[in-house]
């Protein structure tokens, strides 16, 4: 069973009539047999060699799901199963694969939207492993180069084999010139074969554009399908999308490549190294011509919801009205609500979340005195994390929620204003202290 | 008031557009947008220029920049299927403006957006993408507002002379008027043509509607794959935080929202 990898039980019902009918002929043996499948080896009873019959008290029984054992004394014990067993395997089930001497280098520059791979970027990496894997007997490696922090720990299982992470306050927002430097030092030094870049606005497009420029490469922009041609100098093919969304491009694959989403599958059965790596040559320092002066503060009322990047949403749990507008202005978060908030007149239509009203995209949904009606959570689908405040422990919205806490929401909201007041105040102190 | 001191060139690059439902010739959504830019900046003195060729259909469009309030437009004429970066980069270096607009994607040919890119290299000059408002200019350097994801704004100063290009994220352009539009001079000059060898190797189609994604599930059993197919969408392995003060549980969310840096 165990060579098999595979341990969904097999269940013998002839074999299991015959444990039944202790008057069967062949009954020892068969429950011996059960015995060593399910309870990990020792027959709980058998003849002994005297014509004795042996008993092992500790092969009897079986863990029960609480973790408590239990013994079945009608005979059909047929051994527990250790519970989660199932689970690890599903866990264990990518494979590992290392790369030593690649036979080339596939370079891709994710974007890292809020320091983790976008869904924009694991596609793109599908993309980058369908070029390197190509050819098994020449496997090629995939170079990932991320600027500033990350938070992704799943970095070698989206398909990374090796990582160029370069973290300096010089890439930190609008940088399009310090990025552009290091891009063309990992051309001199590992000379990648494909360039691979995501075509998100205020992203890989603006970067990957002027990377070919400056390789002097023209690239292939909206790559939606690849395909092996040997004839294409590279051997690859590419269907890219043109003229406003309306032409599609066929052409052989050039060097530098901008990839729209969902261009490729997402890695999901292997597991790759991601190896650091690091430039020999540290890149010129480039004086930027365009000077970053941050972000500006937004209404966070003016911004549509479907696009909006923390949601503070409320239901028919919330009492307080006027603390939960508060909260929204001091998180300077885009208010939402539930279906019943707004047939309830404290939301204005525009604002409702779900099925019904606006599917959202939030990185932050925060949900409170809502218990996540199936058409609210199909509007949610999209949002990374979701924070509920709720009195009902056993509501659908805490399934779904990575953070939630039980208890009054007025409350809670109302502590989480004054901590949030209060870590501005000692922030504003501590940049008066350090002006004087 | 010294109006001389503060008058500013402004050049925008127009393009013929298609409309995406009947795909006739019509002002382009982005350059329309970028023309609206150069007309709302104060003290500018805008030119338009328009590189391709001379034929009735892109003159009705054409026509429809020089409705938005503007008397003259520049066609450097060039034949179908030429590369009109060299013809407009010459056309720009002899009389260099201080500011570029330029739409991010023409609606027509390639529409590779790569055209405000090669000018930027061509010419040496810096290059802003995704405009949402210019804010002002002031000793040569520009004040402009970026327009980032998610309704938020990103303020960059940059140096001029620069290009600009506008998305969707702009303002939006204004109504082009029918009678200034005839009454506008569409003036015609030559240059040089480089002929785009690579567009021409290539197959074109109209575009295919792209596969819908499937949901792959992987599991050994049918009873996985069941209840894969029939599952409610779940976070899985969330935090339950019950019988906290609501300091502590206000602690644990504002740890989570700092985490994430949706706090500013």
């Amino acid at each position: 069973m165990r060579e098999n990898m595979n341990d969904s039980i097999r269940r013998d019902p002839r074999r299991a009539w015959i444990a039944r009918n202790r008057l069967h002929p062949e009954h020892l043996s068969v429950l011996a047999a059960l015995g060593e499948i399910g309870g990990g080896g020792a027959a709980s009873e058998w003849l002994g060699p005297n014509g004795v019959i042996r008993r092992n008290p500790h092969a009897i029984g079986f863990i029960g799901p609480k973790g408590v054992k239990r013994i079945d004394r009608s005979g059909t014990q047929q051994g527990g199963q250790a519970p989660g067993q199932g689970r690890q395997a599903a866990q264990d089930s990518r494979r590992a694969v290392t790369i030593e001497d690649p036979a080339f280098l596939v370079a891709v520059v994710p974007d890292m939207t809020g320091g983790r791979l976008s869904g924009h970027d694991r596609d793109l990496l599908g993309l980058a492993r369908r070029l390197a894997d190509a050819d098994p007997a020449r496997p090629g490696a995939v170079l990932a180069v991320i600027f500033g922090e990350h938070k992704d720990s799943t970095l070698g299982e989206a398909g990374i084999d090796r990582l160029l992470h370069l973290e300096d306050a010089a890439f930190t927002g609008f940088s399009p010139e310090a990025r552009l430097a290091v891009l063309a030092a990992v051309e001199r030094e590992f000379a990648p074969h494909h360039w691979l870049l995501p075509d998100s606005p205020l992203g890989g497009a603006d970067l990957g554009r002027r990377l070919a420029l400056s390789l002097d490469e023209r690239p292939a922009t909206g790559v939606w399908q690849i395909e092996a041609d040997g004839e294409a100098p590279l051997g690859w093919r590419c269907t890219a999308r043109g003229a406003a969304e309306s032409l599609d491009i066929q052409r052989p694959l050039p060097r530098v490549a901008l990839a729209l989403a969902e261009c490729a599958e997402p890695v999901d059965e292997t597991r790759h190294s991601a190896e650091p790596l690091s430039l020999t040559i540290e890149p010129p320092r480039i004086l930027s011509r365009i000077e970053d002066l941050g972000q500006v503060a937004v209404d966070p009322a003016g911004v549509a919801l479907a696009e909006a990047e923390f949601i503070l949403s409320g239901g028919n749990g919330v009492k307080d009205w006027d603390g939960f507008h508060h909260a929204a202005t001091v998180l300077a978060a885009t208010e939402g609500a539930s279906r019943v908030a707004v047939d309830d007149g404290f939301m204005a239509r525009d604002r409702q979340v779900g099925a019904t009203g606006t599917w959202v995209t939030a990185r932050v949904y925060m949900a409170v005195g809502i218990s996540g009606a199936i058409q609210h959570l199909q509007g949610i689908q999209r949002c990374d994390k979701v924070v509920t405040i709720n009195r009902d422990p056993g509501c659908d919205m805490i399934k779904r929620a990575d953070l939630a806490v039980i208890g009054d929401a007025a409350e809670i909201l109302a502590a989480l204003v004054e901590q949030v007041e209060q870590q501005r105040a000692e922030q504003h102190g501590g940049v008066r202290r350090d002006a004087a | 008031m010294q109006p001389d001191s503060r008058e500013i060139e402004v050049a925008v690059l127009v393009s013929v557009g298609r409309h995406p439902v009947t795909g006739r010739a019509r002002r382009a959504d982005q350059d329309a947008r970028g023309v609206e830019v150069a007309l709302t900046l104060p003290g500018a003195r805008v030119r338009l220029l328009h590189a391709g060729p001379a034929d009735d259909g892109s003159e009705e469009a054409l026509r429809g920049y020089l409705g938005m309030g503007l008397d003259r437009l520049t066609r450097v004429e060039q034949p179908e299927g030429a590369d009109v970066v060299p013809a407009l980069a010459q056309r720009l270096a002899a009389a260099p403006p201080q500011l570029v607009i330029a739409g991010s994607r023409a609606e027509r040919g390639e529409g590779s957006g790569l055209l405000p890119y090669a000018l930027a290299e061509y010419l040496g000059w810096p290059l802003v993408n995704g405009l949402a408002e210019v804010e002002g200019i002031e000793n040569g350097v520009a004040t402009l507002l970026q327009a980032l994801p998610r309704g938020q704004r990103r303020r960059l100063q940059v140096r001029l002379p620069a290009i600009i290009t506008v998305d969707g994220a702009a303002p939006m352009a204004r109504q082009s008027a029918f009678g200034p539009a005839r009454r506008a001079r569409l003036e015609s000059c030559a240059e040089v043509a480089v002929m785009d060898k690579a567009l021409g190797e290539w197959t074109l189609m109209p575009a295919r509607k792209r596969p819908k994604r499937l949901k792959i599930i992987k599991a050994g059993s049918a009873r996985d794959r069941f209840k894969a197919a029939a599952a409610k969408a779940e976070g899985g392995g969330g935090q339950l935080l019950t019988d906290v003060t609501p300091e502590q549980g206000a602690e644990a969310i504002l740890k989570l929202l700092k985490e994430e840096g949706v706090l500013r």
